[in-house]
């Protein structure tokens, strides 16, 4: 890759995402209350004393944003890391094995792919004891299975490549091939899957909580949503409650969106080379015509 | 006729999986949740219908194959066990209440956010480049990062507390009985138009940029530029030439979203007290009520199988060359 300006997407989201890792980081300590303590009178919109209002509980809504950065994230992310490992290494014992192992791995993908997830969460996560844990265990066995499809289709079309047949020839062992010399060159496919994991983390925990799965005394976008809604805080007007936490949700979730088209943009000739001339085009004020366009770098 | 077959094999081993999930779940789970569950149970029911749901759900103290079979046995009679929530009702009773309004709700929502999804990335991708394709996936994308039962929340402060314009909550005015009359059909569609609204709005992006996607691999096609060269009305390209073909990637991903939508839309009917699945699940959450959680886990497995069959038909009936396979 000759071209390594960070594209304007991606920058964005990096910087969305960054705001978001120092709140979660060193955010807690320059929280202005203790996010689960009574600290004032309940339902105050935002003031000078409350940057965010306070809670049907006397919670300071800003200390609580904050104190549910670090919790949501680190779940999010520590599942997606997971989910992501889990299904590189089926989907890659998959597609390189290949017969009857694929076909085995295959159908266990393809089965937990459709079996809808969060009724099976919810299943999940109403037997296991509440806790950091089982969350992580719940989000892994209902998300692992898409990432597994991904990497086994990204495997198939490496393996006809000339280095796995060079590799082959050298003699080396299967797990050899899938970890040394397949996974390695399929970073960026597993960097978006990911990304698509920490995503769908993100938002089945925030759901799950929301329904009254996991600890409920622990503050976290989840619950923080689960006691504005059980405050009734709609219908008292409380609409600061509400906002900051559901914004922070989407705000993360679309900056690893971002990210992530711009991974495929970066890592896809074929994407990177429309862009660049649609670029082209439009500055010279001319339509992109049917063809796919076919930019080389003369580096 | 293969590919139908293979696809149906799939679902099949895909319900007995979950059966047996349903089976195995709470016999992972450490302690004993079964004899929580039944100790909710105790003061409220004999003790000969305290066994004999012991029996629905197969925990006679026999060992493992023969609760498996008592298990299914109950299951095919179509027997869930008793709710704890809705005591003394059965299971399949609550379930048969609720299923209706969420295949509404889903149903209605999801074909809306389906069309209107995929026109609006044939739209984009036919104007790659121009404003409305650089204004409209983002927007959409960042919609779509919000949970599904937040953005309800947001419309019912924006259109029914602050405007008073839609109605807040349940499937139809209180005062009506259900019936074919104009009056009751014309209140199910206002209580149906915010939390469907929601839900088009989450998942209307996904299926734009997919569309989109494919939709340019399709314009790059040879038979394209034919189409342009014989001087064929755009219109005509876009819709009869090109969609249709892009259309294709977009029904096989129908089946799999449908799954995370409904995920969605149960959160959503909740905002509401949207008389579905969705509202019978946080009840059964807050008063425990395993058998009915399980029974709700179980229902909506077999439904979003079913419509994957179903769009596994259509697909077979839309794509001419898996027929040959």
């Amino acid at each position: 890759m000759t071209n390594t300006k960070i594209p304007r997407k991606a920058m964005v989201g990096l910087v969305i995402l960054g705001v978001f890792f120092l709140m979660a980081i060193v955010g807690p300590l320059a929280a202005p209350y203790d996010p689960s303590a009574f600290v004032d009178v309940p339902l105050q919109p935002p003031s000078r004393a409350h940057l965010l209002g306070t809670t049907g509980q006397g919670q300071d809504v800003w200390s609580q944003t904050i104190a549910g950065a670090r919790t949501s994230l680190l779940v999010g992310f520590a599942a997606g890391l997971v989910m992501t490992s889990v299904g590189a290494i089926v989907g890659a014992i998959a597609g390189t094995f290949g017969g009857l192992v694929d076909d085995a791995l295959s159908l266990l993908t393809n089965v937990s792919l459709v079996i809808p997830g969060l009724p099976l969460a919810v299943v999940l996560a109403a037997y296991l004891p509440a806790g950091t844990k089982a969350l992580l265990v719940v989000l892994v066995a209902t998300g692992w299975a898409w990432n597994a499809r991904v990497v086994r289709s990204q495997v198939l079309s490496l393996r006809n490549k000339d280095f796995v047949a060079a590799a082959i020839v050298t003699g080396e062992s299967r797990l050899h091939i899938v970890f040394r010399e397949i996974l390695p060159n399929m970073t960026s496919v597993l960097a978006s899957c990911f990304i698509s994991a920490t995503v769908y983390a993100i938002g089945a925990q925030v759901g799950l909580e929301f329904l009254g799965l996991g600890d409920m005394s622990v503050v976290t976008w989840g619950t923080n949503l689960y006691w504005a809604s059980n405050d009734a805080a709609l219908l008292l007007g409380a609409w600061w409650t509400l906002l900051p936490t559901g914004l922070s949700v989407a705000l993360v979730g679309t900056a690893l969106v971002l990210v992530s088209f711009s991974l495929d943009e970066i890592t896809n000739p074929r994407l990177r080379a429309a862009a660049a001339s649609a670029r082209v085009l439009a500055a010279r004020g001319i339509r992109p015509g049917a063809s796919t366009p076919v930019v080389r770098d003369h580096a | 006729m293969r590919y139908l077959l293979r696809q149906l094999g799939l679902y099949v081993l895909a319900a007995w999986a979950s059966l047996t999930l349903n089976f195995i779940v709470p016999r992972l789970a450490p302690g004993d949740p079964a004899s929580a569950m039944f100790a909710r149970y105790k003061g409220q029911l004999q003790p000969e219908a305290l066994a004999a749901l012991r029996e629905a759900f197969g925990f006679t103290g026999g060992p493992l194959h023969e609760q498996y079979a008592a298990y299914l046995a109950h299951l095919f009679r179509g027997d869930l066990g008793v709710s704890v929530a809705y005591f003394p009702a059965k299971v399949t009773d609550v379930l048969a209440m609720g299923l209706g309004w969420t295949a509404l709700l889903t149903g209605s929502s999801v074909v809306v956010a389906f069309a209107l999804g995929s026109l609006l990335g044939v739209v984009a991708a036919w104007r790659r480049g121009s404003a409305f394709d650089a204004t409209l996936p983002p927007l959409l994308v960042f919609l779509g990062a919000f949970p599904y039962f937040w953005l309800a929340m947001m419309l019912l402060y924006g259109f029914g507390f602050t405007l008073d314009a839609l109605p807040l909550r349940h499937a139809y005015e209180d005062t009506l009985a259900p019936s074919l009359s104009f009056a009751f059909v014309a209140s199910v569609a206002e209580h149906l138009l915010l939390p469907a609204t929601s839900i088009v709005l989450a998942s209307v992006g996904g299926w734009m940029l997919s569309m989109r996607s494919s939709m340019i691999g399709v314009l790059a096609e040879d038979y394209v530029t034919m189409a342009h060269a014989k001087g064929l009305s755009p219109l005509r390209i876009m819709f009869h030439y090109a969609a249709r073909n892009a259309l294709l990637p977009n029904v096989t991903g129908f089946g799999m979203a449908l799954g995370f939508v409904l995920g969605g839309s149960l959160l959503t009917e909740i905002v509401f007290s949207y008389p579905g699945q969705g509202y019978l699940l946080v009840q059964a959450v807050r008063s425990q009520d395993y058998p009915l959680m399980q029974g709700i886990f179980l229902t909506i497995t077999m439904a979003v199988l079913a419509a994957n069959f179903l769009v596994d038909v259509l697909y077979v009936w839309l794509d001419p060359r898996t027929r040959g396979r």
